[in-house]
C-alpha cells in the first residue's frame, strides 16, 4: 500500500496522467466542437477505432509514418462526413446515426483485422510503427516538471496544442463564430444567409479530425498495436469530459484531465489484491458520480450553469 | 415619385388549399412608414414572407426600385436591400451584440481570422450613424427586449436595407420602449429608409403610420392615409363589424378568497431569484390582472400556481386548502383551470385530435371510460357539444388539432378548461396571437365567469387587455410585486409603464392592500 502511495506522489504519476489523458483530450475536443454547433457527436468511439486501425495497417504495409498519419486522419474525417450525410441529408437522428457508426466501426475493424492478419484480437503479428517520443530541451532539465512534461509522445504535445487550436478556431475565426451562432440559434444564422447545414458539416468534420488523432495515439503511441474495441469507452467518457467543461477549450482540458487522472489512478492500484474488474470499473463509476454531483449542483443552484467561459 | 415596392396581383395558395393571398396589389412609397393590419389569418405574414423571399407566390409580380425581381431566398432579398425584423428575434443569445451584427459578413484579419475589434468598431459606427445606441461587447442574453430589437434593426441596416419590414415589433415591448422604437422608426424614415410595419394594435398604427393597408381573408380591403381613418373605422374594416373595446366595469360584490398565494419565492436552476416573496389573493367575482414585461417571473408564477413547478418557498391555497405540493390533477379536482401561455407547448397535444385534446383532463372520469376502455361515442358527443357551445370552427371532432387556426385552437383549450366547472381560472396570455373576434369572445367568457363569482387571475403582456378586464391590477417587476392598482378605471397604460420597467415602486404595499377590499 505504501509503495502505491509513494508512486502516486512521484512525478511519474503526473507523466502517466498526461499519457492517459491524451486520447481522452482528443476525443473531448471532437465532442466539444460538434456540441457547439448544436449537433453532438457521440460517435467518437467509432471514429477513434477506425483511425487507429487505419493508421496501424497503413504504417505496417507502407512503413511510412506520414502516410499512416494522413490515412488515419482522412479516415476519421471521412466518418465525420458520413455521419453528417446521414444526419443532415438523409435526416437520421444524429444520436441514432452515431450509434450505428460505433457498431459499424467495431465490426468493420475486427473483420478487416481478421482478413489481414488472421487474428480477431490484435494486430501484434504486424510490424506497425509508432509515433516518436520527444524529449524537450531545457524542460527536461527542470527537476519534477521535467519528469512530468518531457519525453512524451509527439501526439501528446499535439493534444495540448489542439486545445489552443480549438480556442483560436472558435473565438478567432469566422467559422468558429458561425459554429457558435448555429448552435445557439440556427434560425438566426439562417436569416443572415449562413448555410446551417454546411456549418454543421464543418463541425462534424472537425470532430472527426480531432477524434482521428485520439485513435492514432491509442494504437501508435499509447501501445504499438491495434486490438479490437481498444477505445474501451473513451469516446463516451469524452462526452462527459466535454460536457463538464461546457465544451469550452480550457475547461474541456480540465474535464479530460480529471478523467485521465482517475484512469491513471486505477492503473496504479491494479497491483493491489483487488479484483481487476472492480479496478477497471473506477473511471466509469467516477464518470457517473461526477456527472450526478455536477447536475445536482447545477440543479440546486449552488453553481451557475456555465455559459460561455473559456 | 415612383414607389419603392410594388406588388401586382400576388396570389399564394398553400398546399392545404388555403388561399392566403388573393390577388393582392400594393404600392409602398419611399421614405414612408406603411402599416399593414389585419386579424390573424388575414394573410399579412404570408405577404411579408413573399416580400422577404421565404415564399414564392404562384401568381403575380414584385417590382422593387423599378425592376421586376424574383426572390428565391431571404438572401436574395437581403442583397437587394430588403431587411426584416422578425417577431421572434433572430439573435444568438450567447454571442455579443457586435458578433450578432456582423454574423455572416464578418470582418477579417488576414485571410483566416475574425477581427473582433473591427466588429466592435463597425457596431459603434453604425449605431452612431442611426442614433441607436447599443453596448457592442455585451451578450444578447444580458440585454432587455427593447435593446435586442434595436440590435436586430441595426443588423438589417448594416446589410444596407432600404426597406425594413417589422413583424409585430411591439408585442414584447413596454409602452416606453414602444415610444422609443417609434422615435427610431420616424428618424429612419426621415433618413431615407422605408418601413413596412405589421401590427394588430390599432392605436400604434394610428400613432406611427402614414399609410394603412387593411387585410381580411387574404385580400386587401383598403389602403388609405392613416389620418383619414379612425381606430374604429380600421377595426371595422379588419373584422367587417364593430367591436366593443370599452372597459368592462368591475362588479361591486366580491366573494371569498378562492386563490391565495402566500410568500411564494422561486430560485431557478441557474441560481437566479425569479420570484421574491409574492403574496396576493383572488376573490370570487373578480379578475386580478398581472401586468409586467415578459420574463419578469410571470411564467414561473403561473406554473407554480398550476402545479407545473415547485416553489422554493411559500404556499398556494385553493378554496382554503393548501395545494402547494399537490399534483396538477389534484389541483384541477380542487377547482383550478389553466389557460397556458404557450398553447402549442402546454395547452394541446399538437398531433392528437380535437376530441382527444378535450378529454385529456377527464378521460378517467365516469362517463368517458369504463374499466380500461374509453367510451368513444360519448366522448365524441361531448366534444360535439363543446364545439357548438364554444363555436369552434373545425371539420370534425376527429380532426387533428394542428389543422385548426390559432384562434380555434385557443378556443379548444378554453372549452376544455371552462367546461370543467372551475372556481379559479388562471388565464395566461389568453388571447395572444389570435384574431380579434376570437379574442373578444374569450374576453366575454372570462367576464361571464367573473359574474358567476369565479376567481380569475389574468396574466397578459397586452396592457389593453389587462386594463379592459381587470378588477384590480398587480404589476410585477424582476420577480416582485411592485404596484397594486385597486381601481383600474382611473389609470392608463402609461402610468403602469414606470412600474413595469422598475423605475417606480409603491412603498406602502401592505399585505392588507394586496388582499383586496374584502379583507380591509
Amino acid at each position: 500500500m505504501s509503495t502505491i502511495l509513494e508512486s502516486i506522489f512521484s512525478p511519474d504519476f503526473g507523466f502517466v496522467i498526461l499519457r492517459v489523458t491524451t486520447p481522452l483530450l482528443f476525443a473531448s475536443l471532437g465532442v466539444a466542437v460538434s456540441a457547439l454547433s448544436g449537433t453532438i457527436n457521440i460517435g467518437l468511439e467509432g471514429i477513434m477505432l477506425v483511425s487507429a486501425f487505419t493508421g496501424v495497417m497503413v504504417s505496417a504495409f507502407t512503413r511510412s509514418l506520414l502516410l499512416a498519419l494522413i490515412a488515419g486522419v482522412a479516415a476519421g474525417v471521412l466518418l465525420g462526413m458520413i455521419l453528417a450525410y446521414f444526419h443532415l441529408y438523409l435526416k437520421t437522428d444524429v444520436i441514432i446515426g452515431a450509434i450505428a457508426l460505433n457498431f459499424f466501426a467495431s465490426g468493420i475493424t475486427i473483420f478487416l483485422l481478421f482478413l489481414f492478419t488472421g487474428d480477431k484480437g490484435t494486430s501484434s503479428s504486424l510490424r506497425s510503427l509508432v509515433f516518436p517520443e520527444i524529449s524537450i530541451p531545457i524542460l527536461n532539465k527542470i527537476p519534477i516538471l521535467g519528469r512530468i512534461a518531457s519525453g512524451h509522445n509527439v501526439l501528446t504535445y499535439f493534444a495540448l496544442l489542439s486545445v489552443l487550436i480549438y480556442f483560436i478556431l472558435i473565438y478567432k475565426t469566422p467559422l468558429g463564430l458561425r459554429i457558435r451562432a448555429v448552435g445557439q440559434n440556427p434560425e438566426a444564422a439562417e436569416s443572415v444567409g449562413i448555410n446551417v447545414n454546411h456549418i454543421k458539416i464543418y463541425a462534424l468534420l472537425l470532430s472527426g479530425f480531432f477524434g482521428a488523432f485520439g485513435g492514432l495515439y491509442l494504437a501508435m503511441g499509447y501501445v504499438s498495436w491495434f486490438s479490437r474495441d481498444m477505445t474501451a469507452g473513451r469516446g463516451f467518457i469524452a462526452i462527459a469530459a466535454s460536457t463538464l467543461g461546457s465544451h469550452m477549450p480550457l475547461r474541456t482540458l480540465l474535464g479530460s484531465l480529471l478523467f485521465g487522472s482517475v484512469s491513471a489512478f486505477s492503473i496504479y492500484i491494479s497491483s493491489l489484491e483487488v479484483p481487476s474488474d472492480l479496478i477497471q470499473l473506477i473511471p466509469y463509476a467516477v464518470t457517473v458520480i461526477v456527472l450526478t454531483i455536477y447536475s445536482g449542483r447545477v440543479f440546486s443552484g449552488k453553481i451557475k450553469k456555465p455559459k460561455e467561459l473559456i | 415619385m415612383e414607389p419603392l415596392l410594388q406588388l401586382r396581383n400576388i396570389t399564394h395558395v398553400y398546399p392545404t388549399g388555403v388561399i392566403a393571398n388573393n390577388n393582392v396589389s400594393l404600392n409602398i412609397k419611399r421614405n414612408t412608414i406603411h402599416a399593414i393590419v389585419g386579424e390573424n389569418g388575414a394573410g399579412k405574414t404570408t405577404l411579408m414572407k413573399i416580400i422577404f423571399g421565404i415564399l414564392t407566390p404562384q401568381e403575380g409580380s414584385i417590382i422593387f426600385k423599378g425592376k421586376f425581381i424574383k426572390l428565391h431566398s431571404p438572401n436574395d432579398a437581403i442583397n437587394l436591400g430588403i431587411g426584416m425584423v422578425h417577431q421572434h428575434l433572430m439573435l444568438a443569445p450567447e454571442l455579443t451584440v457586435a458578433e450578432n451584427i456582423v454574423l455572416g459578413v464578418e470582418p477579417k484579419k488576414g485571410k483566416l481570422f475574425f477581427d473582433g475589434d473591427r466588429a466592435i468598431k463597425i457596431t459603434r459606427e453604425i449605431a452612431q450613424e442611426y442614433g441607436l445606441s447599443v453596448p457592442p461587447e455585451k451578450k444578447i442574453s444580458a440585454l432587455p427586449m427593447g435593446i435586442r430589437q434595436r440590435v436586430e434593426i441595426l443588423k438589417a441596416l448594416f446589410r444596407n436595407a432600404e426597406l425594413l419590414i417589422l413583424d409585430e415589433p411591439t408585442s414584447v415591448l413596454t409602452p416606453q420602449e414602444t415610444d422609443m422604437l417609434f422615435d427610431t422608426l420616424h428618424s429612419l424614415a426621415k433618413s431615407g429608409k422605408t418601413i413596412l410595419f405589421i401590427s394588430h394594435k390599432l392605436k400604434e398604427v394610428k400613432a406611427i403610420a402614414e399609410n394603412v393597408t387593411v387585410m381580411r381573408d387574404g385580400r386587401i380591403i383598403a389602403t388609405k392615409p392613416a389620418g383619414e381613418l379612425t381606430e374604429n373605422e380600421i377595426a371595422y374594416l379588419m373584422v367587417g363589424r364593430n367591436l366593443n373595446s370599452r372597459r368592462i366595469e368591475s362588479r361591486e360584490s366580491i366573494g371569498d378568497s378562492l386563490l391565495s398565494v402566500r410568500n411564494v419565492s422561486y430560485i431557478d436552476e441557474n441560481g437566479m431569484e425569479v420570484l421574491k416573496n409574492i403574496s396576493f389573493d383572488v376573490h370570487g367575482g373578480e379578475i386580478v390582472g398581472l401586468a409586467g414585461v415578459e420574463g419578469n417571473g410571470q411564467t414561473e408564477l403561473v406554473k407554480i400556481i398550476t402545479g407545473l413547478l415547485t416553489p422554493t418557498g411559500g404556499n398556494i391555497f385553493v378554496n382554503s386548502a393548501d395545494v402547494t405540493h399537490s399534483s396538477p390533477r389534484k389541483r384541477r379536482e380542487r377547482g383550478i383551470a389553466h389557460i397556458p401561455e404557450d398553447r402549442m407547448e402546454d395547452g394541446v397535444a399538437a398531433n392528437a385530435t380535437l376530441q382527444e385534446n378535450i378529454i385529456v383532463d377527464r378521460y378517467y372520469k365516469s362517463g368517458f371510460s369504463r374499466f380500461f376502455q374509453l367510451l368513444w361515442k360519448r366522448i365524441t358527443r361531448h366534444t360535439n357539444e363543446l364545439i357548438k357551445s364554444f363555436s369552434i370552427r373545425t371539420q370534425s371532432p376527429k380532426s387533428n388539432i394542428s389543422m385548426l387556426s390559432g384562434g380555434n385552437i385557443q378556443k379548444v383549450v378554453v372549452a376544455r378548461e371552462f367546461s370543467s366547472n372551475p372556481d379559479v381560472i388562471i388565464a395566461a396570455q389568453p388571447t395572444r396571437g389570435i384574431d380579434v373576434g376570437s379574442a373578444e369572445y374569450i374576453h366575454q367568457l372570462l367576464i361571464d365567469l367573473r359574474d358567476k363569482n369565479r376567481a380569475i387571475f389574468l396574466v397578459s403582456a397586452d396592457l389593453d387587455e389587462i386594463l379592459k378586464l381587470s378588477s384590480r391590477i398587480l404589476v410585477i417587476y424582476n420577480g416582485e410585486i411592485v404596484a397594486l392598482f385597486p381601481d383600474p378605471s382611473r389609470i392608463t397604460g402609461k402610468q403602469l409603464g414606470p412600474y413595469m420597467l422598475g423605475l417606480k415602486k409603491q412603498e406602502s404595499l401592505y399585505q392588507e392592500s394586496l388582499n383586496g377590499k374584502a379583507h380591509s
